[in-house]
This record gives structure tokens, sequence and C-alpha cells, in this order.
């Protein structure tokens, strides 16, 4: 099948004007880098890699010429690492724990040596697996982001027949609708999608679950379902003034910036993002680059409690965007649409509990308000199903198999994390699969489900 | 402040540093511009009955992302008109009369030679160096290598030079043979004032995987040339040494090959030379690396309070022994300094599969390693054979030292235990 890098994507959105911060790398330049890679025994870059990638060795074949054997390498432990290579956070992972951060030298650019050896097997149309033996096994997979993309790759190579159900038009994902577009843009996301489903399975787009298909009619069809439906809408701040217009949750924002030419953000000339966390960070430095002059993170607490990356907001900060810490948002304000947006004063006492001080409030004017304090958890959606325990939004899964409490349910990603890395969902994703291939080699006495 | 100048056989210069037979020599304006950048001599480009060359004629070796670790050469002699060189020759001796401009000839007939020395030395040259090493396209028509390869061809050359040269004679020998000394005592016995070594070493660089054609590609096709660049230093300060220390053996040496650096420059002179020359480094980056090689050469040799180069010449010679003379009773083991281990592992994976395996991991099972769950990895001192791999394989700095271990045990070597002067403790097998 033809690779298009913009399947399914109009043009003229948003994230399209935004500059790759990381670009690809030209040969010289992947070569030096990866000579000067140690090749550590028993390297502690595989060690913080979830998907265990053999890093050192798929450098070494980058610095011989072998740049095939290197995207092999690659894709064998982690069929996601054209993305990942992206998109990870590799300074609080694999290029977090090289040795040369010891020696106080920079460490080496694993991501950008990774996008390197798999940019150049994409490019070359190189596949390096194929479908196994069909054991007439069939397993649905609902929503179509990494881990089900990952899990149904590797059943498909195991020999079982992988449907994906996705309730969106586009798979991927967040890759596809979420992830900050200097470091992947859309098309490339799912130009990974088809690449990744060139093995043979299938997505079926535009099929809600729950709504078009039950999961009673999942379990009658196939021989068992991996639940890879990640987070919920942004969560909702209970505010006055929220539905107004110009407020929006960032996932939503960020979402329409990646996916829908309508999307602008022409006129705003202040944006307010209230939040802490990875995905405040990444909607404050795409209004910057979107060229919004004034951009300010609005969070309730100090820069310790921040749980977004601290090289993230180092990059944010030297970006222009400004933080104001210690404000709790009170109402949204304005008419029609958004006018500004007003916060209190916050401090933690004496048991370390939030207060906010009600009686010294002020007015932030803005044009834009985004929502980051979190998404829901889609947990509901699955807790009717007998036998699968919910704990705080998250599905509680074996963490050896992906294994649900319904043993014909496996579970992986953020749905099953409470929301972590591409990398992660990555490896949920194949963990489950070899789960569900071990249940159903398993399972002599038990028909196929297509057989029922 | 330390005093650089030499006298090489009766050939004086400023420095050291000569440029060696080469592509960097191959003409007078070449040449002064070294000079003005500080060279304190160059052997002129070989000098013989004109040649053709082909195109392409260079290529190299890159290591770990270094370019030219190792340059082939398959340029032959010089390829312009004596007459023009000559003249050139003549230019260069009168403007720089300090400095040391040799030349270098390449003959097949008595005659020949005999009018170009003379030639030579009307042109004002301050010496003749003899061309006995060069291993391709010369060779085979019975010049070049095919003479340092015979001594008794290269002695009789030789004599016949002798015959006519009133300046200083140095024989420039090929490494492409199976011992040094003999050509080097036939150059002695020639009558030669000294020798200067290594010429290349015969070599074939690569083979073009795409088009199945050897290095450089001369359409279609590829031949061995002759190999040089820091790559080779260490087969030269080899036969260099082994020349420094022959009894029999007392010219001075011209060091060759791989010479970069003031240190590399300073090894030479430490193992007996009392020149040397410089190419490849030369054709890399140009002319002016003498302006650091002068600088640090004299800015160690004050540190070290030799105020000539014959202070400090040949000083290594003489810890430049057989093995048979070497002490078998000291001992090493390598001690790993845990602070600035940064955990690589490389010294354990290196003595496991390429030593004698003495080095253990936090961990591993065999209690030799303390299991603190870090990643420093732990000598067993009494199983190391003192190998230095670890240390050598070590990115960080001064982070393995091999220590000496005194077992107060008498100095004894193979040939002293062999002759029965001496006896050793049992050898007691770890591995």
């Amino acid at each position: 099948m033809t690779l298009s890098p913009r399947a399914g994507l109009a043009d003229g959105r948003l994230e399209c004007a935004i500059p790759d911060h990381k670009p690809l790398l030209t040969e010289t330049q992947a070569v030096s880098e990866a000579n000067r890679c140690l090749y550590c025994h028993d390297a502690p870059c595989i060690q913080a890699c979830p998907t265990g990638i053999n890093i050192p060795e798929f450098i070494r074949r980058i610095a011989t010429g072998n740049v095939a054997g290197s995207a092999e390498t690659i894709l064998e432990a982690n069929i996601l690492g054209h993305s990942c290579a992206s998109v990870c956070p590799v300074e609080v992972l694999c290029a977090g724990s090289c040795v040369y951060n010891e020696m106080e030298q920079p460490a080496i650019q694993i991501g950008r040596l990774q996008r390197y050896a798999t940019t150049h097997a994409y490019d070359a149309g190189m596949r390096f697996f194929t479908k196994g033996a069909p054991t007439g096994r069939k397993i649905a997979l609902v929503g179509a982001g990494p881990a089900s993309l990952a899990c149904a790759h590797e059943l498909t190579r195991l020999g079982h027949e992988a449907i994906i159900y996705e309730g969106r038009e586009l798979a991927g994902g967040l890759n596809t609708t979420g992830v900050a577009p200097y470091k992947l843009q859309a098309g490339e996301s799912l130009r990974e999608v088809a690449y990744v489903q060139a093995i043979g399975f299938t997505i079926r787009n535009g099929v809600h679950v729950g709504r078009d298909v039950t999961f009673a009619d999942l379990e009658r069809d196939h021989d068992a379902v991996f639940l890879g439906i990640g987070l919920g809408p942004d969560s909702r701040l209970s505010m006055p003034g929220e539905d107004l217009e110009g407020c929006e949750g960032a996932v939503a924002f960020i979402e329409r910036m990646k996916n829908d030419p309508a999307c602008s953000v022409a006129g705003i000339r202040r944006a307010l993002v209230v939040g802490g966390g990875n995905t405040a960070i990444d909607a404050v430095r795409e209004l910057r680059a979107l060229g919004v002059p004034e951009v300010t993170m609005v969070y309730r607490r100090g820069e310790a409690e921040m749980s977004g990356y601290a090289h993230e907001l180092a990059q944010a900060l030297q970006e222009g965007v400004k933080v104001r810490y210690w404000s709790a948002p009170l109402a949204v304000t304005g008419e029609d649409r958004v006018t500004g947006l007003q916060v209190a004063p916050t401090r933690v006492d004496a048991e370390g509990r939030l207060v906010i001080d009600e009686t010294q409030t002020s007015m932030l004017p803005a044009d834009l308000v985004l929502k980051a304090t979190g998404q829901e958890k889609l947990a509901a959606m699955v807790a009717g199903i007998a036998g699968i325990a919910v704990d705080k939004g998250r599905i509680r899964v074996d963490a050896a198999t992906g294994q649900t409490g319904h043993p014909r349910y496996f579970a992986g990603g953020d749905c099953a994390n409470g929301g972590k890395e591409v990398v992660n969902a990555a490896a949920e994703g194949k963990r489950a699969a070899q789960g569900i291939h071990a249940l159903l080699t398993t399972q002599a006495g038990t028909a196929p489900a297509a057989a029922r | 402040m330390a005093d650089l100048s030499v006298n090489f056989a009766g050939i004086t210069a400023p420095n050291p540093f000569w440029l060696a037979s080469a592509p960097p020599t191959n003409t007078g304006a070449q040449i002064m511009r070294a000079y003005d950048h500080g060279w304190g001599g160059a052997v002129w480009k070989t000098l013989g009955t004109p040649i053709r060359n082909v195109s392409a004629r260079f290529a190299a070796n890159d290591w770990g992302g270094q370019k030219m670790m190792g340059l082939n050469n398959i340029e032959l002699i010089t390829d312009r008109p004596l007459d023009v060189n000559y003249r050139e020759i003549e230019e260069v001796t009168r403007k720089y009369p300090d400095r040391a401009t040799i030349v270098s000839l390449m003959f097949e007939t008595e005659d020949e030679w005999k009018e170009n020395i003379e030639r030579s030395i009307e042109a004002g040259a301050k010496g003749l160096e003899l061309n006995f090493g060069c291993p391709h396209g010369m060779c085979e028509r019975g010049m070049g290598s095919a003479v340092g390869q015979e001594p008794k061809i290269l002695e009789r050359i030789t004599n016949w030079v002798m015959r006519t040269s009133t300046i200083p004679v140095i024989v420039k020998l090929t490494p492409n043979i199976s011992e040094i000394v003999p050509p080097a005592m036939a150059a002695q016995h020639g009558g030669a004032h000294a020798v200067s070594l290594i010429n290349t070493i015969k070599s074939l660089m690569a083979v073009d995987l795409d088009t199945m054609i050897p290095v450089p590609n001369v359409g279609g096709a590829s031949t061995n040339g002759g190999y040089c660049g820091p790559a080779v230093k260490p087969i030269a300060l080899r036969m260099v040494g082994e020349l420094a220390r022959h009894e029999e053996f007392n010219l001075p040496i011209s060091g060759i090959g791989g010479i970069s650096t003031w240190r590399d420059a300073a090894e030479f002179i430490a193992l007996g030379c009392t020149s040397v020359q410089v190419c490849t480094a030369v054709m890399h980056h140009g002319f002016r690396i003498v302006e650091d090689m002068a600088d640090g050469l004299s800015r160690f040799m004050d540190e070290k309070g030799y105020r000539t180069i014959e202070d400090f010449a040949g000083l290594a010679s003489r810890n430049f022994r057989p093995w048979e003379d070497l002490n078998l009773n000291f001992k090493v083991v390598a001690q790993i300094n845990a602070d600035k281990c940064i955990g690589c592992q490389l010294c354990f994976v290196a003595c496991r599969d390429g030593s004698h395996h003495c080095i253990y991991l936090p961990g591993d099972g065999t209690g030799k390693a303390p299991d603190d769950g870090g990643r420093v990895p732990h000598v067993a001192a009494d199983e190391c054979t003192g190998c230095n791999l670890c240390s050598l394989v070590c990115p960080v700095e001064s982070c393995i030292e091999m220590v000496e271990i005194d077992r107060g045990l008498p100095e004894v070597s193979w040939k002293q235990f062999t002759s029965g002067q001496a006896t050793l403790p049992e050898y007691v097998w770890k591995h």
C-alpha cells in the first residue's frame, strides 16, 4: 500500500504553521552523533525505555551504515518507534539515563537518531514483519490509539485477526489529535498508522463502541477484547462562564488546531491556560508558536508542585510564556465571548491543604481561556462489564499480561495507566497482545468465536 | 626557552620539523609558504626521469567519525620537468638559506644518479635523500622499495651516490620488509650519513561495495598504494626504536610515520630521532600545524628541563627492549575509581569477552562485587592479570588505574629464567 503522509487530513490546519523543533538529522549529523555513543554494556538507556529498545545496538548500526538493521532493531521492540522517536520525553527516559550525564557531557540524542533510522525505513518502504500463520482467532480492539495499534500489530504477527473499532474518522489517538506539532504532526502520525496497519489488520473508523456496537456484540464475535480507550474529554472547572465562546478544554482545542482547518487564533492577543501539567505546557508553547503575543499559564500552586516536565517548562519560558503561580481561577468573564478570568491568590496551610483567598481577587484580561486541569476518565464506559475493576478511573489490569478482571478483556494505555506516554501505551499494547496470545493458545477447550 | 635547532648529519635547521618528500613538497611555492609558517626543512618531492600520474590518486581510512586516520597514495614521483624543479630548488635555497632543503632522488643508472646529484648540489641542496622506499608504481620498474628491499642493491646504489655527493646523504627506508636492520646496515655500509624511515606501507585502502572497485577508483580499477597517516605511527615507532637500540647501527635517524603533533614528534625524538618528517597531517590541515608543533615541543622541553633536542633524543630507546628482557615479576592490577565511574560497564564486557574475565558486576550472582544496586564494576584483584584492557576502553579520564603490586620479588626476565640464572614463583592459573 502507499503511505501517504497526509492521508485524511485537510490542508491549512494551524499545526502546519509550527516548525519542527528537532528536524531530521542529516546522514553526517546522525553518523557523527552515533559515533559518540559509548555502546554501554547492559545500557541504562535500554532499562529506561518502557519498550526496552536495544538503543546502543540501533545506534551502532547507524554508525556502521546499516540503517535498515537499525530501524528493525527499533521496530522489533516498539512498532511505534517512529512516533516515539519524536514524542518521547527522552530527557526523563533514555537520554536522561545516558552515562554521559554522569560526565557532565551532552547525552546522546537518542530520539533524533531513532527518528533518523525509522524515517529511512519509512521512506524506503522497508517492511520487517509479516502476518503469522492464521490461528482462526479474532480480537476486537477498542480505540485506535498507540496501545491498540501496538497490540493489533503484535496480534497479527502471532497469526490472530485483529479489528480495531475507532469512533473518530482518524486513527492514531493522541499522536494524531494531541501531540505538540513541533514534535509530531498529524500527517506523520497517520503515516505511522498506515505503516503499522500494513501488516494486515483492520481499523473500522467512525464506529463508537457502546453506541454503534455494544460490548456484548464484541464479546459474541471475538475471542478477546482489548480496551485502548484512552482518556475522556477535558475536565470541567465547574465555574461561571465556563461555556462562553473562547473558553475551551485544552485537549479539545489542540485536536482542532491539529486536525480542523477551521480552527484559528486570528485576533487572539491574550491567552490564558489553566493548569500545570504537560498538556498545559504544550498548549502555551503551541499558542506562542502560533504567534499569540501574550500567553500565560495560570496555576494554583508553585513551580515545585507542577506535574509538567521541567525541561518543557524551561523551553516554554524561553519562548516568552509567562506563568502565574499560586492563582486559582474563580470565574470566566465576558458577555458574548471570553474577556477575562477572575483569579484569587492561593497558599498552602499548615496541613498542606490549598487555601484560596477569595477576598483578594483580580481580573486577568484574555481573549482565550484553555482548561488543562486533566481529563475525564472513560473507565465508566466499561464499568458495566462483569469482572472489570476500575480504580481511581483506571481499568485495573494484571501487570504481566494486561488482563482485566474479566478473563477475555485486556487493557492498556492511558485508560489503564491513568495517562502516560505513547511509549508506555506501546509497551502495554504489545504486552497485552502476548497476554491474549497466551490465553488463546492455552484455552484449548474453547472454540474460536468464528466457530460459535 | 628551549633551543629547537638541529644539526642532523651535518644538515642544520632551526627546528626538527621537516616536510617529508610528498605532495606538499611538489613545488617551490609550497615549500616557501611552508617555510614562512616555520617549517625547519623540507625534502623535495622525489626527482627522477619523467613519469605520468593517474587520476584519482588518494584514498582515506575514516574511523569512528574521524576523517583520514590513514591515507593511501598512488601518486608517483615528480611529474614536472627536472629543469623546472632545479630552478625552483635554487630559488628556495637562495631565499631560505637557513632551512634544511633536501632533494629526494630516484634514478636507475649510475650516470643518471651522478648527473642529478651534481645538479642538486649546484641548486644549493643541503642534503640528498635517496628514495628507496616508494611501494607503488616505481618499484615495479626496479626503483623505490625494490631497492630498499634488497640490501645489496641498496648498498651498491648508496655507494654510487657517495662517490659523487659532497653533501650529506640520507637513505630513506621502506617498511615493506620483514626486518628493518639489514637495509639500515646496508645504508651504513654503503657510506650514507643518515637514514630516514618509514616510507609508506604497501596497502589497499578499501573496496567500494557498490561498484566492487577498490579505491581510489582509476577508471574502473585500482592498485596498491602507500599507507601513511596517524594509523601507521606505531609501526614507524617500532622500526625507529629497533634501529636506535641496535648496537652496530650508529647513523642519525629522521623519523617519519603519522607524525601530526608535537607529542608525536617528541616520541620519535625520545626513541632516537634528531629530525622528524611530516606529510599526511599537512595534507589534512595545511602548513599551519607547524606553529603548534614548535610551540608545544618548546614548552614541553622547558617543562622537562631539556635545553636542546639532543638532551632528550634517545632517552626512551634504552627502555625499548626485547620481550625476553622484561621483568616477569612485575605486577599491576586494575583499580576502578567508583567516584569517577559513569557505569557504562565497557570494562566489564571487554574483560569478560576480550580478556581474562576478572571484573564482576553488582548482583551478578558471583558475590565478588559488592551488591549495592549500583553499576560500578568490581575488579577481583587476585584474578586480575594486569592486562590494561579495561583502562584502555574506559571513556573516563583516570577512572581505571593500573596499580603496581609489590610482591617483594626480584627482577627476573624470561632470558634469565630459561638460562637458569634465576627462578620464578610457581605459576598459579586462575581461569
